[in-house]
Protein backbone atom coordinates (compact mmCIF):
# COMPACT_ATOMS: atom_id res chain seq x y z
CA UNK A 1 0.00 0.00 0.00
CA UNK A 2 1.48 3.47 -0.92
CA UNK A 3 1.87 4.92 2.31
CA UNK A 4 -0.27 8.40 3.29
CA UNK A 5 2.12 11.28 2.79
CA UNK A 6 2.61 10.45 -0.94
CA UNK A 7 -0.95 10.82 -1.49
CA UNK A 8 -0.97 14.14 0.80
CA UNK A 9 1.70 15.78 -1.77
CA UNK A 10 -0.30 14.50 -4.91
CA UNK A 11 -3.20 16.16 -3.34
CA UNK A 12 -1.41 19.39 -2.45
CA UNK A 13 -0.11 19.26 -5.99
CA UNK A 14 -2.95 19.14 -7.37
CA UNK A 15 -4.42 21.98 -5.38
CA UNK A 16 -1.73 24.38 -6.26
CA UNK A 17 -2.48 23.70 -9.96
CA UNK A 18 -6.23 24.49 -9.40
CA UNK A 19 -5.41 27.67 -7.35
CA UNK A 20 -3.03 28.91 -10.01
CA UNK A 21 -5.16 28.33 -12.45
CA UNK A 22 -8.13 30.28 -10.51
CA UNK A 23 -5.57 32.77 -9.89
CA UNK A 24 -4.75 33.46 -13.16
CA UNK A 25 -6.90 32.41 -15.85
CA UNK A 26 -9.28 35.04 -17.25
CA UNK A 27 -12.21 32.78 -18.60
CA UNK A 28 -14.53 32.39 -15.89
CA UNK A 29 -15.18 28.61 -17.18
CA UNK A 30 -11.59 28.38 -16.73
CA UNK A 31 -11.91 29.69 -13.05
CA UNK A 32 -14.54 26.96 -12.17
CA UNK A 33 -12.78 24.30 -13.77
CA UNK A 34 -9.86 25.38 -11.19
CA UNK A 35 -11.86 25.25 -8.20
CA UNK A 36 -13.45 21.71 -9.02
CA UNK A 37 -9.55 20.77 -9.22
CA UNK A 38 -9.11 22.01 -5.62
CA UNK A 39 -12.06 20.36 -4.41
CA UNK A 40 -11.14 16.99 -6.33
CA UNK A 41 -7.83 17.63 -4.44
CA UNK A 42 -9.28 17.80 -1.31
CA UNK A 43 -11.79 14.26 -2.29
CA UNK A 44 -8.69 12.37 -2.36
CA UNK A 45 -6.89 13.95 1.18
CA UNK A 46 -10.41 12.32 2.29
CA UNK A 47 -10.25 9.10 0.81
CA UNK A 48 -6.51 8.49 1.55
CA UNK A 49 -7.31 9.33 5.21
CA UNK A 50 -10.21 7.10 5.24
CA UNK A 51 -7.87 4.51 3.83
CA UNK A 52 -4.87 4.91 6.14
CA UNK A 53 -7.28 4.63 8.94
CA UNK A 54 -6.73 7.98 10.89
CA UNK A 55 -9.85 8.98 11.11
CA UNK A 56 -10.16 5.93 13.73
CA UNK A 57 -12.90 4.11 13.44
CA UNK A 58 -15.82 4.38 10.50
CA UNK A 59 -16.41 5.34 7.16
CA UNK A 60 -16.51 9.06 7.97
CA UNK A 61 -13.99 9.85 5.31
CA UNK A 62 -15.59 7.69 2.88
CA UNK A 63 -19.16 9.66 3.19
CA UNK A 64 -17.38 13.07 3.52
CA UNK A 65 -16.24 12.52 0.04
CA UNK A 66 -19.03 11.23 -1.46
CA UNK A 67 -21.09 14.15 0.09
CA UNK A 68 -18.97 16.29 -1.73
CA UNK A 69 -18.94 14.72 -4.69
CA UNK A 70 -23.07 15.41 -4.66
CA UNK A 71 -22.33 18.93 -3.69
CA UNK A 72 -19.91 19.81 -6.11
CA UNK A 73 -21.68 18.21 -8.68
CA UNK A 74 -24.81 20.85 -7.81
CA UNK A 75 -22.05 23.49 -7.39
CA UNK A 76 -21.09 22.99 -11.15
CA UNK A 77 -24.78 23.02 -12.26
CA UNK A 78 -25.43 26.38 -10.51
CA UNK A 79 -21.90 27.80 -12.00
CA UNK A 80 -22.36 27.32 -15.44
CA UNK A 81 -26.18 28.76 -15.15
CA UNK A 82 -24.44 31.27 -13.87
CA UNK A 83 -21.87 31.97 -16.53
CA UNK A 84 -24.37 31.64 -19.48
CA UNK A 85 -26.46 33.78 -17.74
CA UNK A 86 -23.68 36.45 -18.03
CA UNK A 87 -22.56 35.68 -21.27
CA UNK A 88 -25.96 36.31 -22.79
CA UNK A 89 -26.30 39.31 -20.66
CA UNK A 90 -23.06 41.09 -21.63
CA UNK A 91 -21.38 38.19 -24.66
CA UNK A 92 -18.08 38.00 -22.87
CA UNK A 93 -16.84 36.17 -19.80
CA UNK A 94 -12.94 38.06 -19.86
CA UNK A 95 -13.17 38.16 -16.05
CA UNK A 96 -11.23 41.29 -16.52
CA UNK A 97 -14.42 43.12 -17.75
CA UNK A 98 -17.07 41.29 -15.81
CA UNK A 99 -16.50 43.68 -12.76
CA UNK A 100 -19.49 44.94 -11.84
CA UNK A 101 -22.61 44.15 -10.45
CA UNK A 102 -25.19 46.27 -12.13
CA UNK A 103 -26.18 44.90 -15.86
CA UNK B 1 4.71 3.54 -3.83
CA UNK B 2 4.02 1.52 -6.41
CA UNK B 3 3.96 1.95 -10.40
CA UNK B 4 0.16 2.30 -10.64
CA UNK B 5 0.07 5.47 -8.15
CA UNK B 6 3.17 7.05 -10.20
CA UNK B 7 1.34 6.50 -13.49
CA UNK B 8 -2.07 7.33 -12.01
CA UNK B 9 -0.18 10.45 -9.93
CA UNK B 10 1.31 11.85 -13.44
CA UNK B 11 -1.71 11.14 -15.25
CA UNK B 12 -3.77 13.31 -12.67
CA UNK B 13 -1.30 16.28 -12.56
CA UNK B 14 -0.56 16.28 -16.07
CA UNK B 15 -4.54 16.36 -16.96
CA UNK B 16 -4.52 19.52 -14.57
CA UNK B 17 -1.58 21.33 -15.46
CA UNK B 18 -2.64 21.01 -19.37
CA UNK B 19 -6.44 22.06 -18.34
CA UNK B 20 -5.13 24.74 -16.63
CA UNK B 21 -2.44 26.01 -18.96
CA UNK B 22 -3.87 25.02 -22.44
CA UNK B 23 -5.45 28.31 -24.74
CA UNK B 24 -8.36 25.96 -26.61
CA UNK B 25 -11.06 25.51 -24.24
CA UNK B 26 -12.12 22.67 -25.77
CA UNK B 27 -8.55 20.98 -25.08
CA UNK B 28 -8.82 22.01 -21.46
CA UNK B 29 -12.69 20.21 -21.31
CA UNK B 30 -11.15 17.17 -23.04
CA UNK B 31 -7.67 17.57 -20.06
CA UNK B 32 -9.90 17.97 -17.51
CA UNK B 33 -11.73 14.66 -18.06
CA UNK B 34 -8.03 12.90 -18.24
CA UNK B 35 -7.42 14.63 -14.71
CA UNK B 36 -10.54 13.28 -12.99
CA UNK B 37 -10.28 9.34 -14.53
CA UNK B 38 -7.11 9.36 -12.86
CA UNK B 39 -8.29 10.53 -9.81
CA UNK B 40 -10.77 7.85 -9.95
CA UNK B 41 -8.18 5.55 -10.90
CA UNK B 42 -6.41 6.40 -7.61
CA UNK B 43 -9.71 6.38 -5.66
CA UNK B 44 -10.34 2.32 -6.93
CA UNK B 45 -6.81 2.07 -5.93
CA UNK B 46 -7.01 3.00 -2.38
CA UNK B 47 -10.49 0.77 -2.11
CA UNK B 48 -13.08 3.16 -2.22
CA UNK B 49 -14.94 1.38 -5.25
CA UNK B 50 -18.47 3.24 -4.61
CA UNK B 51 -16.68 6.52 -4.62
CA UNK B 52 -14.14 5.81 -7.73
CA UNK B 53 -17.03 4.85 -9.71
CA UNK B 54 -19.27 7.59 -8.62
CA UNK B 55 -16.14 9.47 -9.56
CA UNK B 56 -16.69 8.50 -13.13
CA UNK B 57 -20.01 8.94 -13.36
CA UNK B 58 -20.54 12.19 -11.85
CA UNK B 59 -17.06 14.00 -12.84
CA UNK B 60 -16.01 12.28 -15.69
CA UNK B 61 -19.81 11.56 -16.98
CA UNK B 62 -21.90 14.82 -16.46
CA UNK B 63 -19.50 17.66 -14.92
CA UNK B 64 -17.49 17.61 -18.19
CA UNK B 65 -20.61 17.33 -20.19
CA UNK B 66 -21.74 20.51 -18.38
CA UNK B 67 -18.25 22.23 -19.04
CA UNK B 68 -18.16 21.32 -22.58
CA UNK B 69 -21.85 22.53 -22.89
CA UNK B 70 -20.88 25.92 -21.56
CA UNK B 71 -18.07 26.44 -23.65
CA UNK B 72 -19.82 25.27 -26.33
CA UNK B 73 -22.91 27.67 -25.51
CA UNK B 74 -20.97 30.87 -24.98
CA UNK B 75 -18.51 30.32 -28.18
CA UNK B 76 -15.30 30.37 -25.77
CA UNK B 77 -14.04 27.59 -27.49
CA UNK B 78 -13.34 30.14 -30.83
CA UNK B 79 -11.54 33.01 -29.08
CA UNK B 80 -8.18 32.37 -28.03
CA UNK B 81 -6.94 34.10 -25.08
CA UNK B 82 -3.66 36.12 -25.52
CA UNK B 83 -0.39 33.90 -25.21
CA UNK B 84 1.71 36.10 -23.52
CA UNK B 85 3.24 35.48 -19.81
CA UNK B 86 1.78 38.59 -18.11
CA UNK B 87 2.09 39.86 -14.60
CA UNK B 88 -1.14 37.95 -13.45
CA UNK B 89 0.76 35.04 -14.69
CA UNK B 90 3.78 35.43 -12.03
CA UNK B 91 1.74 36.67 -9.14
CA UNK B 92 -0.39 33.64 -9.46
CA UNK B 93 2.40 31.09 -9.92
CA UNK B 94 4.29 33.31 -6.88
CA UNK B 95 1.19 32.70 -4.46
CA UNK B 96 0.28 29.43 -5.43
CA UNK B 97 4.24 28.35 -4.38
CA UNK B 98 3.79 30.34 -0.88
CA UNK B 99 0.64 27.86 -0.24
CA UNK B 100 2.49 24.84 -1.63
CA UNK B 101 5.11 25.38 0.80
CA UNK B 102 3.27 25.98 3.43
CA UNK B 103 1.20 22.93 2.95
CA UNK B 104 4.48 21.46 2.50
CA UNK B 105 5.78 22.68 5.82
CA UNK B 106 2.65 21.42 8.07
CA UNK B 107 3.18 17.80 6.34
CA UNK B 108 6.79 17.68 7.02
CA UNK B 109 6.33 18.68 10.55
CA UNK B 110 3.06 16.14 10.64
CA UNK B 111 2.96 12.55 12.51
CA UNK B 112 2.59 10.67 9.64
CA UNK B 113 5.61 10.76 8.06
CA UNK B 114 6.76 8.90 11.27
CA UNK B 115 4.69 5.97 12.04
CA UNK B 116 2.66 4.35 9.68
CA UNK B 117 -1.15 3.90 11.30
CA UNK B 118 -2.49 0.61 11.62
CA UNK B 119 -6.09 0.14 10.92
CA UNK B 120 -6.87 0.58 7.53
CA UNK B 121 -10.03 1.20 6.35
CA UNK B 122 -12.53 -0.99 4.66
CA UNK B 123 -15.99 -0.78 3.33
CA UNK B 124 -17.86 -2.46 0.13
CA UNK B 125 -20.56 -0.61 -1.21
CA UNK B 126 -23.04 -2.92 0.53
CA UNK B 127 -21.64 -1.32 3.86
CA UNK B 128 -21.52 2.34 2.65
CA UNK B 129 -25.44 1.87 1.68
CA UNK B 130 -26.16 0.44 4.99
CA UNK B 131 -24.37 3.45 6.69
CA UNK B 132 -25.92 5.86 4.37
CA UNK B 133 -29.49 4.82 5.03
CA UNK B 134 -29.00 4.32 9.16
CA UNK B 135 -26.13 6.75 10.27
CA UNK B 136 -26.09 9.59 7.70
CA UNK B 137 -29.53 9.78 6.90
CA UNK B 138 -30.26 12.65 7.60
CA UNK B 139 -27.28 14.63 5.67
CA UNK B 140 -28.27 12.08 2.94
CA UNK B 141 -32.10 13.69 2.43
CA UNK B 142 -30.03 17.34 2.80
CA UNK B 143 -28.12 16.71 -0.30
CA UNK B 144 -31.04 15.37 -2.05
CA UNK B 145 -33.18 18.76 -0.69
CA UNK B 146 -30.46 20.87 -2.02
CA UNK B 147 -29.34 19.12 -5.15
CA UNK B 148 -33.25 19.13 -6.44
CA UNK B 149 -33.24 22.94 -5.37
CA UNK B 150 -29.81 24.08 -7.15
CA UNK B 151 -30.89 21.97 -10.14
CA UNK B 152 -34.59 24.06 -10.38
CA UNK B 153 -32.32 26.98 -9.45
CA UNK B 154 -29.80 26.52 -12.23
CA UNK B 155 -32.51 25.83 -14.83
CA UNK B 156 -34.41 28.83 -13.97
CA UNK B 157 -31.11 31.26 -14.03
CA UNK B 158 -30.36 29.64 -17.71
CA UNK B 159 -33.47 30.15 -18.69
CA UNK B 160 -34.14 33.09 -21.68
CA UNK B 161 -35.49 36.22 -19.33
CA UNK B 162 -39.45 36.23 -19.76
CA UNK B 163 -40.75 39.32 -21.18
CA UNK B 164 -42.55 41.36 -19.00
CA UNK B 165 -46.50 41.52 -18.61
CA UNK B 166 -48.03 44.65 -20.64
CA UNK B 167 -49.39 47.17 -18.81
CA UNK B 168 -47.50 46.48 -15.70
CA UNK B 169 -45.08 49.61 -15.17
CA UNK B 170 -47.43 52.79 -15.15
CA UNK B 171 -44.15 54.51 -13.17
CA UNK B 172 -42.54 55.87 -16.22
CA UNK B 173 -45.83 57.57 -17.92
CA UNK B 174 -46.59 58.85 -14.57
CA UNK B 175 -43.09 60.54 -14.45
Amino acid sequence: MTPLPYYLVLSSLLFIIGLAGAITRRNAIIVLIGIELMLNAANLNFIAFWRHGVSGQGNAGLMFALFSIAIAAAEVAVGLALIIAIYRHRKTLDLNRVNSLKG
Amino acid sequence: MTISFIILAILVLAGAALAMSLRNLVHCALCLVLSFTGLAGLFLQLQAQFVGFAQILVYGGAVSILVVFAILLTRSGDTQESAEINRDWVIGCWIAAIVFSTLAMALLSSAFFKEPQAVPGQADARAMGHELMTRYVLPLEAVALLLTAALIGAALIAMPELRKPQGHAPDKEVA
